[in-house]
Parts: structure tokens; C-alpha cells; sequence
């Protein structure tokens, strides 16, 4: 083989190698990808059932109820809409009535929102993001979401402290 | 006085990394000995200020001195010792100035053993280094310092997060810091060689351990956080694509292309600018890692205490060295001379294929991590990139590099002969096909992919038998000769078959923890049994207890197999009073490499409580795999041990030789 013919193996493999992934993430960009939504973006768009997506909002005080068999109900409301949960499972540490939720799945016929996943936030002070900016972009963020805001005996030097809500104070 | 101190020895650190940015320099440029010697005194002095300043954190933290805001944040005068030493880089501040102590770390081990690099070079090396932590020095004074005070100082703190109440804290995040920031001195290398404009094989020779330690600890901190997941968080998951886990994977997966393309240099001087671009490139993902964890642009369960206005600091720093190092490579590499030709079918060959694959797969996960950032800044709409995309895009592209595994150590240099290797292969190949046989038929349920999944686990670790029989002559010569053989095979060939073993047996351990494992969620009342995978879990009793800072419930299991007590599991859920949240402990017994795994949910009124149990079979390969790289890792580590910095210039010329 000559030094060209050599180079232009290489070149050629890579390029097959490219070509390949790109095949790869395009086809699983089609099908593969979780949108996220509000109950009010949910009521907007028709959304329809059975196609995945990710509910962010707040669990609805005194929503909350539990079945047999680790069946849980509540609704995730955000201001403007409210959506019915239905989940089997045991729900994360950090689930409470009126804080931030995320969870994964999709309408059924009936429009109550099947989720097969909720996620677990770690730290009480922390809204999931996505909730944080679908509220402050619909006017509902108050400031009580933020522990820290509303804790009487603050200390002065917070701001030391990482806060993703700083902003809003 | 232990804060202020504190603060300012991270000041005189600032001070000292900007001499050491500029003055070796200048005496490079004049080529003055005495000058480029500033680079190795004020490299160790800053280490030692670092140092000074990381252990009076430290002590503010084990003292409890909640006059100091982070100490009064993340900590507790209750909390466990462990937990106050460790709860220092369990915050941001703190983890950014274990960040800058390890680069410095590494920058005083080069100063220390580096007497044998040429000293202009030396001088290069760490005036680079210098300039990546004079910036963070900068970072951490100006937006994140430890040491600030508090007016009025509380009584109590606030305890540090409940979930990184955990011996994972301790060992996790300096790991792979180590691994992260390691990776700084394969970039000072490259910036130093694209500025002088001069690389040969005896750089890679340089640069190669410096990878390799860093990769060990990568390897190591990555299989750790994800074992501390897995049994932390409560439902058994190990690896979620979560945007902070692929900011550790891609550093990875680049760090892993270059240990391999360094090879290649080093043995034939071949894929230099390649090898140099590698080296920018794994670097500057490690910084992204920094600034995706750091910054909280990514929503992300590892995001504990993040700041957006961090970010754009970060942001510009993260563009400063990428743009800076990428346009002095776009300048300077056509300047360096191409070397060593190779036939496509060659070890070098093999090498281009694992590189490219390498990084072609690390790029597929940058796209899936950035991605979902850069359509909510442009089309403002939100999505998640989860398991499934990483399933149809990243798997098939390492299921292409692990069948290329077994037949790149057996081509040889220059020349190889890939109909031969295959027949030596054949075994490995009949091995694996047996394994995807009695797997079909034993198994029920479940991807038919599977069986094919373990077939090609099996392949891989026995094309890294085959490599060391056929380098000994086992089969072929008398057992005395072959063990002879393999007293006097170089530690490097060993730990390259334990490597890429290690990657089968990962293999192994994934599919079947995904495709055979059981799961039993219920509610259970005292002496309800639950059956899982042939063994009978029976609920003893609940009871109480108060721990140092938390009360937990205990639940008792009693685990038993054909009516024959195996063991007792407690799986307990913690409340931490301070921080008013709770954790959930799992409860782990290990039979073999497989585990069953028992955690708590809520308890309800009438004295029951939801229970999740999992029987995971071979989980614990999948860690055990990674350990096995590692360990390979540091076996190839102590061959170079000698070659550590430059051999003399005359046996530098033999070593040139393909070196087997």
C-alpha cells in the first residue's frame, strides 16, 4: 500500500465511524426523547395518551391519597392548572404535600397522568429546576418556596451559601 | 485566627501561582537556569500554602466553629468525626478547594520527581499548571471562599445533607478529583510541547504515567460514586446518565483514547498531534465536568449546593484555556513533524480503531449531556436525555470496540495479520459462543440480546486469556518454559489483559443486572414473608433508635433459603432532625457476586411498612470490573516504574524500539 492509500484507509474508517454515530443519535433522537411539561402546558397542548413526558409541579395540599398495594394518588398543580397522578410505589424520601415534584410517564385514556417514575430530589430547600422556572415564568413563584427566604433567625452571610433561587428574592 | 489564616494562605497561593506563571517563562525565553528553576520552588511552596489553607478548613470543620458560614451551612456539632472531615468537600466551597489542593498536589509531584525532564520543559509544565490554578485560586477568593465569617454566629449549624452523611463521602469525591485534575498534567505537557514547539517519543514516555495515575483514580472514583448510589439512594440503580455522572464518563472515555494513543507514540512515534489533542481535549472535558457540576445549569440530583452567577465565572475560564489551548493547536501543530507510517491492519491500526471509537462514543454523550441545555437556550422548551438514547446510540458503538478488544494486543507493530490472529482467536470466539448457548438456554425471560451481551463479555475475557497464553507459549511449550515466560513477561502485558478483562466483566455484571433482575414491592406487616428469587424474606419487627444526630427505624429481616436461616438484614429509614429530611439505609447481602437488597418506604398507621426488595444476580461485577481495569492499571504502572521522567539520552534511543 502506498502512504496515500494508507492515509485514505484511515480517513475512510473514521468517516464510516462518524457516519455510523450520526445514524445512531438521529434515529434515537426520534423516539428516545422525555419533553417536559406543566398541567397547564399539558391543558394547553392537547397532549396525546400514551406518549411520554415529564410533569413538573407542586403536589396539591391534601391530595395526596393511598390505596391498596402501595397505590398512591395526588395531583401536581401549578398555578394556573391541576393534573390527578396515579403511581404504584414508594414515593421518595423527599415527597410532601405542596413541594416541588418531577415525575415521569403518560396520560391514559381517562387523562390521569400514569407515572412509572417519580424522582427524588436530595435537599429540602431545593425545588427541582425545572419546576423553579416553569412557576417564576408563570408568575406563581412565591417566596415562601424558599426555605431560606422565609427562616426568621438568618444569618447574614447567605450568600456564601449556593442558592438557585437567589435571584427571585 | 485558624479562618483568616486560612484565607490568607490561599492568598499567598494566588501570589505564588502568578510568579509561577510568568517568571519560568521568561526564563525559558532567556534561557536562564535560575530563573526557569522559580517554576519548581514556588510549585512546592504553593502546595504547601494550599495545603496549609485546606487543613485549617479542616479544623474550623471538626471544631464546629460556626462563626465561619460554611462550617455553620454544612455541619453540626453532633455530627460524627468522619462526617465533619469529610462534610469539608461536601459543599462547594470546600470541594473547589480540594479541587485546587490536588492540582497543586500534582504540580508539587512534578516539581519533586520531575528533575530528570529537560529544564526548559519542566519550567513549561508548570508555569501551565500555574496558570489553570491561579485562575481558580481566583474562582474560590472571588466568588466561593470558604473562610467567610458571620456577624452574629449561631449556636447550632445546619447540618450537613443527610445522603452524603456516608463513608462514599470520604472516598468518592477525592478520587475522582485525583482522576479529574491529574489529567491537568497531560495538558501542561501538551500546552508546554505545542509552545516549544517540540515533541518526541520521549514526551509520551513523560506523559503516560502521569495518564495512567490519573485514569486509575478516574477508574476507581467513577465505580465508586456509582456503587455509593447504588446502595445510598435507595432503589438500587447504579448508573442514570444523569448529566453529572457523563461529566466524569467523558473525561473517561477521552483519558482511555489517550493512555492508548500515547502508546503509539511512544512505542513508534507515530499520532502525535493526534496524542497532544487527546491530551487538551481530556482536560478540557474534565473542566466542563467542573462547570456542568458546579455551575447548576444542568437540573440534576447531584446539584446540591450550585449558584448560576458561579457559572459564568466558571464559564469564562472553561473558554479562556479550551479556546486559548485549542487556537495555539490549530497555530502550532502543523509545526510538528508527522512521524512512523503503519499499515491499517497493525497494532498502530488497532489503536486509530479504539481511539476513534473511544471518541466518537464520548462525543455521542457530550451531545446527549448538551443537548437538552442548548435546545431550552434556543428553542426555550424543556426535555430530558435518559437510558434510552444512551442504549441505541452509546451501546452499539462500544459493543463495535469491545469485539475489536481481543485482536488489538494480538497484531503486531507496523505490520499485522489479521487471519492469523483470528485463528488464534478461535478459541476465545468458541468460548464466547458456548457462554451465548447455555446462557439461551438456561435463561428465561428477558432481551434476547442478552445471551449475545454475555457471549461477547465472555469473548473479551477470554481474548485476554488467549493474549497472555500466547505470549507465554503455554500450550505450545513445557509448562517450566511457559511459566519462565511469564515471570519474564513485562508487567505492562499483564496489566493490559487484566484491563480489558476488566471490561468484560463489567460487561457481564450490566446485562445481567439489568435483563435477570427481581424486584417485590409491598407492604408488610410483622411476620409477612415476601418470596424473591428463591429466598423467603420474613419481617422480624420494627423498632427504634436514636443515632448521633438522627433517629432511624430499624426493620428487621430475616432471610432464609429452604427453610434454612440465611442471615438477618436491618434496612433502616434515617430522620435528621436538623435538616428536617430523611434518608433511606438499604440493607445489603451479598451471596457470591449477586445481591439481595432490602429498602424501606413509608410506614403507615397500622404498623406496616412498604418494603422494596431486589434480587440483583452478578451485580457486583459490574464494579468488580472497573477494580479489575485498575488494578491493571497500577500493574503497568509499577513496569514503568524505572521510567518514570526521562531514561539517559542513550538508553532513551533504545527504548525507541518496539519493545518486544
Amino acid at each position: 500500500m502506498t502512504r496515500k492509500q494508507r492515509r485514505m484507509t484511515i480517513i475512510g474508517g473514521s468517516i464510516a465511524v462518524l457516519a455510523l454515530a450520526a445514524a445512531l443519535v438521529l434515529n434515537a433522537l426520534r423516539d428516545s426523547i422525555v419533553f417536559f411539561s406543566t398541567p397547564t402546558m399539558v391543558a394547553e397542548k392537547h397532549v396525546e395518551p400514551g406518549k411520554r413526558f415529564r410533569l413538573g409541579g407542586l403536589v396539591q395540599p391534601g391530595s395526596l391519597q393511598r390505596g391498596d398495594n402501595l397505590a398512591v394518588t395526588f395531583e401536581v398543580a401549578d398555578g394556573g392548572a391541576k393534573l390527578p397522578v396515579a403511581y404504584k410505589g414508594i414515593l421518595p424520601d423527599l415527597f410532601r404535600e405542596g413541594q416541588g415534584v418531577v415525575a415521569e410517564g403518560a396520560l391514559d385514556a381517562n387523562g390521569v397522568f400514569k407515572a412509572d417514575t417519580v424522582l427524588a430530589k436530595h435537599d429540602e430547600t431545593y425545588m427541582p429546576k425545572d419546576v423553579a422556572d416553569a412557576l417564576k415564568k408563570q408568575g406563581h413563584w412565591k417566596d415562601d418556596y424558599d426555605p431560606k427566604a422565609s427562616g426568621g433567625s438568618k444569618p447574614q452571610a447567605t450568600t456564601a451559601q449556593g442558592n438557585p433561587q437567589g435571584a427571585v428574592r | 485566627m485558624i479562618a483568616e489564616s486560612g484565607h490568607y494562605a490561599l492568598v499567598l497561593a494566588l501570589g505564588l501561582a502568578l510568579i509561577q506563571s510568568i517568571v519560568p517563562l521568561i526564563g525559558a525565553r532567556l534561557r536562564d537556569a535560575a530563573l526557569m528553576n522559580v517554576a519548581r520552588s514556588t510549585a512546592l511552596a504553593q502546595l504547601l500554602f494550599v495545603g496549609a489553607s485546606f487543613v485549617a478548613l479542616v479544623m474550623l470543620h471538626v471544631n464546629s466553629d460556626f462563626s465561619v458560614a460554611n462550617v455553620y451551612e454544612n455541619s453540626h456539632s453532633m455530627k460524627p468525626l468522619l462526617y465533619k472531615i469529610t462534610g469539608v468537600w461536601g459543599n462547594h466551597e470546600g470541594s473547589m478547594l480540594l479541587w485546587v489542593s490536588i492540582l497543586a498536589l500534582f504540580g508539587g509531584l512534578v516539581a519533586a520527581f520531575g528533575n530528570n525532564l529537560p529544564l526548559s520543559l519542566r519550567a513549561h509544565v508548570l508555569a501551565v499548571q500555574a496558570w489553570v490554578a491561579s485562575a481558580f485560586y481566583l474562582f474560590i477568593l472571588v466568588t466561593s471562599n470558604p473562610f467567610l465569617r458571620i456577624a452574629s454566629p449561631p449556636i447550632e449549624g445546619r447540618d450537613l445533607n443527610p445522603v452524603l452523611q456516608d463513608i462514599g463521602l470520604a472516598v468518592h469525591p477525592p478520587m475522582l478529583y485525583l482522576g479529574y485534575v491529574g489529567f491537568s498534567i497531560s495538558f501542561s505537557f501538551a500546552i508546554a510541547a505545542l509552545m516549544e514547539g517540540r515533541i518526541d517519543a520521549a514526551w509520551a514516555r513523560w506523559v503516560r504515567p502521569w495518564t495512567l495515575v490519573a485514569w486509575i483514580f478516574l477508574t476507581l472514583g467513577i465505580a465508586m460514586g456509582s456503587y455509593w448510589a447504588y446502595y445510598e439512594l435507595g432503589w438500587g440503580g447504579w448508573w442514570f446518565w444523569d448529566p453529572v455522572e457523563n461529566a466524569s464518563l467523558m473525561p473517561w472515555l477521552s483519558g482511555t483514547a489517550l493512555l492508548h494513543s500515547a502508546l503509539v507514540m511512544e512505542k513508534r512515534n507515530a499520532l502525535k498531534v493526534w496524542t497532544i489533542l487527546l491530551s487538551i481535549l481530556t482536560f478540557s472535558l474534565s473542566l466542563l465536568g467542573t462547570f456542568l457540576v458546579r455551575s447548576g445549569v444542568i437540573t440534576s440530583v447531584h446539584a446540591f449546593a450550585t449558584d448560576p452567577t458561579r457559572g459564568v465565572f466558571i464559564l469564562l475560564i472553561l473558554c479562556l484555556f479550551i479556546g486559548g489551548s485549542l487556537a495555539l493547536f490549530a497555530g502550532r501543530a502543523t509545526s510538528l513533524k508527522q512521524g512512523g507510517l503503519f499499515a491499517p491492519i497493525s497494532r498502530e491500526g488497532a489503536l486509530v480503531l479504539n481511539n476513534l471509537l473511544l471518541t466518537v462514543a464520548c462525543a455521542v454523550v457530550l451531545f446527549g449531556t448538551l443537548y437538552p441545555l442548548a435546545m431550552e437556550m434556543l428553542a426555550d422548551f424543556k426535555m430530558s436525555v435518559g437510558a434510552p438514547f444512551y442504549n441505541l446510540t452509546f451501546a452499539p458503538l462500544f459493543t463495535l470496540l469491545l469485539l475489536a478488544v481481543p485482536f488489538g494486543p494480538m497484531l503486531a507493530w507496523k505490520r499485522g495479520d489479521l487471519l492469523g490472529v483470528t485463528q488464534r482467536l478461535l478459541a476465545a470466539g468458541v468460548a464466547g459462543l458456548v457462554a451465548v448457548a447455555i446462557v439461551w438456554g438456561w435463561a428465561r425471560g428477558g432481551s434476547a440480546l442478552a445471551p449475545l451481551a454475555i457471549g461477547l463479555g465472555i469473548f473479551v475475557i477470554a481474548g485476554a486469556v488467549t493474549d497472555i497464553v500466547e505470549r507465554t507459549g503455554l500450550v505450545r511449550l513445557p509448562f517450566a518454559t511457559a511459566l519462565h515466560r511469564a515471570r519474564g513477561l513485562p508487567r505492562s502485558a499483564w496489566g493490559s489483559a487484566l484491563a480489558h478483562a476488566g471490561l468484560g466483566v463489567a460487561l457481564i455484571g450490566i446485562v445481567c443486572e439489568t435483563t435477570w433482575n427481581s424486584e417485590h414491592i409491598a407492604t408488610m406487616k410483622q411476620n409477612d414473608v415476601a418470596q424473591i428469587a428463591g429466598f423467603d424474606v420474613k419481617l422480624d419487627g420494627l423498632l427504634q433508635r436514636q443515632g448521633p444526630n438522627y433517629r432511624e427505624m430499624i426493620a428487621e429481616f430475616n432471610v432464609s433459603r429452604d427453610g434454612e436461616t440465611l442471615s438477618v438484614m436491618t434496612p433502616s429509614k434515617r430522620s435528621f432532625t436538623t435538616r428536617g429530611s430523611s434518608t433511606t439505609e438499604a440493607a445489603l447481602l451479598t451471596r457470591g457476586a449477586s445481591q439481595l437488597y432490602i429498602s424501606l418506604g413509608d410506614a403507615t398507621a397500622e404498623g406496616a411498612i412498604a418494603v422494596r426488595i431486589y434480587h440483583k444476580p452478578l451485580v457486583l461485577l459490574i464494579w468488580w470490573g472497573p477494580v479489575l481495569m485498575a488494578f491493571g492499571g497500577v500493574l503497568s504502572l509499577s513496569d514503568r516504574r524505572l521510567r518514570v521522567g526521562a531514561p539517559k539520552p542513550a538508553r532513551a534511543k533504545q527504548r525507541l524500539q518496539p519493545a518486544e
